[in-house]
């Protein structure tokens, strides 16, 4: 019932991961659509898309390390 | 196939279940043998679960002192060396690399520098030569002028000189002929006067020959 | 069924049996001082960053090889962001940056090569690194600035009602910038690697074979990225706090 538990918190906790997803997305279609728009400043923001996409995807990191904690370490 | 699938979950779950069983007591550890004979490979997974025992080997705390250890050594290495050795080089390398470019880039601004002087010292001399040839043609447009005025001059001075010269010997001429003329006239007036009979009177007869002759000349 | 046997042998997870410690001589408890895999693969990260940043430039070369223009390429990109990010002040703890970022550009890659230990997977290493930067960018703080870097936390562009409320956002969000610093690259580095093992695991199931050395290969692309965004992000990331400490007042 225990194990149950943590597969089932396992899979719940990797849905965050979509939400990571889709912030990863939604950083990098802003940054191309903008890039579109004024492709002059494009080469200047890419630090900033990196660092933008980096935070978005921590935050499902940390989502898959709540999955993998719930597997191995509870 | 599916079976597969689940028994692999069994497997895991297995591990799973030794992980609590190595830390829990002998009675769990006993049910779960139970457990563990659903599955066909028992012997190799056990002693990886057994040795797996941490689950996570990130959270576990015995390999910390260790990790960090190696970890410090490594960064004051990895540190001593790029500050002393490896950056200054790269640093000296890339600024020598750009007194280099800067160099050149100096030199190739002199070559230009003077090459400009050389195009504006062949202009100049240029129209140093232009000025010097017009001034040499307006010298000798003066000079021919001179000489022209001066030939001019002179050529007046003689015309003017042999206009003098014959008029004046015209005035001679004319002198003479009107001395000429008189004489005559008091010659031919004395005869005439006497072979009229009459005596001539010289001072009458010059009188009346300059009275004649004062309209003609 | 025998191959039914082997199959379940192939599929047993154990994704996480990668990262183990083990010391390299005998078998043994892990001490501090043991000698372990890790060890070894600090040792080869070292040798690596030294072989290309020492022993790739010792042409000192105006016109650079291969391998010194690499080098000077890494300089001058970690050279660049300090720059940019920090102005000339912050050009002093360059060593420091560039260290950081060739330590983990080159563990994530080496970490890469199959059967390799990856060093930047425990959070044990990467929480000393952010420790380190966290450390000293608010001992550096308080050095350079005195009290006024706690300005840092007053928001003076907020209405003075917010400020308080602010303040205690800001400061929370200032102390877990070290946790969320070193989970994010050793998450991802772990993440990646568990996901490979976890393919590989597949891969001995005959019908599926051809599928998970796909998904290998694509993950393992994916990684190659991940390896050095990863590392770039944190390098930028320590920069970003290296000015806060520098200009407090933004």
């Amino acid at each position: 019932m225990e194990q149950l538990g943590q597969y089932l918190g396992a899979g719940l906790a990797c849905i965050g991961m979509a939400g990571a997803a889709i912030g990863v997305g939604n950083v990098a279609g802003n940054y191309l659509s903008g890039a579109l728009r004024n492709p002059s400043a494009a080469a200047s923001q890419t630090a900033t898309l990196f660092i933008g996409m980096a935070f978005a995807e921590a935050l499902g990191i940390f989502s898959f390390l709540v999955a993998l904690l719930l597997l191995f370490a509870v | 196939m599916f079976s597969l699938l689940q028994q692999a979950v069994e497997v895991v779950s297995d591990t799973g279940t030794h992980v609590e069983a190595a830390n829990q007591e002998a009675a769990i550890a006993a049910e779960h043998a139970a457990d563990a004979d659903l599955v066909i490979v028992a012997g190799d997974h056990t002693v990886a679960a057994t040795e797996n025992a941490a689950g996570m080997p990130q959270l576990n705390p015995e390999y910390f002192g260790n990790l960090i250890f190696w970890l410090l050594v490594t960064l004051a290495v990895l540190y001593w060396v790029l500050s002393k050795v490896a950056l200054p080089r790269i640093g000296s390398v890339i600024s020598d690399r750009q007194g280099v470019i800067t160099g050149d880039l100096m030199q190739a601004e002199e070559y230009k520098k003077k090459a400009k002087d050389a195009e504006a010292a062949y202009d100049k001399a240029l129209s140093d030569a232009r000025a010097e040839a017009g001034k040499i043609v307006t010298a000798q447009k003066a000079d021919i002028q001179k000489e022209l005025d001066e030939a001019i001059a002179k050529a007046d001075a003689e015309i003017a000189a042999r206009t003098a010269e014959s008029e004046k010997r015209i005035g001679a001429i004319r002198e003479s002929a009107a001395v000429d003329a008189r004489s005559v006239a008091r010659d031919v007036t004395a005869e005439l006067v006497r072979r009229f009979g009459g005596t001539a009177d010289d001072a009458a007869i010059d009188a009346a020959v300059d009275a004649r002759l004062k309209g003609a000349f | 069924m025998a191959t039914e046997t082997e199959a379940e042998t192939g599929l047993a997870f154990h994704p996480m049996d990668q990262f183990m410690v083990k010391p390299i001589f005998g078998d043994g408890p892990v001490h501090w001082y043991t000698p372990t895999n890790a060890t070894m693969w600090f040792a080869i990260t070292l040798l690596a960053v030294i072989a290309l940043l020492v022993f790739g430039t010792r042409g000192r070369a105006v016109i650079p090889s291969r391998v010194q223009s690499i080098a000077e390429m890494t300089y001058g990109m970690v050279y660049k962001m300090l720059e940019d990010i920090c102005g000339k002040e912050g050009v002093k703890y360059f060593p420091y940056v560039m260290t950081l970022f060739c330590f983990i550009v080159f563990a994530n890659y080496l970490a890469l090569i199959p059967m390799s230990f990856s060093t930047t997977s425990h959070i044990a290493v990467t929480a000393v690194l952010a420790m380190f930067v966290f450390i000293g960018v608010t001992v550096l703080g308080f050095v350079k600035n005195g009290m006024h870097f706690l300005e840092l936390f007053w928001v003076k562009s907020a209405p003075l009602a917010l400020r308080p409320v602010l303040a205690v956002i800001e400061v929370i969000s200032y102390c877990v910038r070290p946790v969320s610093h070193s989970i994010r690259l050793a998450g991802n580095v772990m993440a990646g690697h568990a996901v490979i093992k976890v393919f590989a695991a597949f891969a001995a199931v005959l019908w599926i074979a051809p599928l998970a050395i796909l998904g290998i290969i694509g993950v393992y692309a994916l990684e190659m990225m991940v390896c050095i965004i990863q590392a770039y992000v944190f390098t930028i990331l320590t920069c970003v706090y290296l000015k806060d400490a520098l200009h407090p007042a933004h």
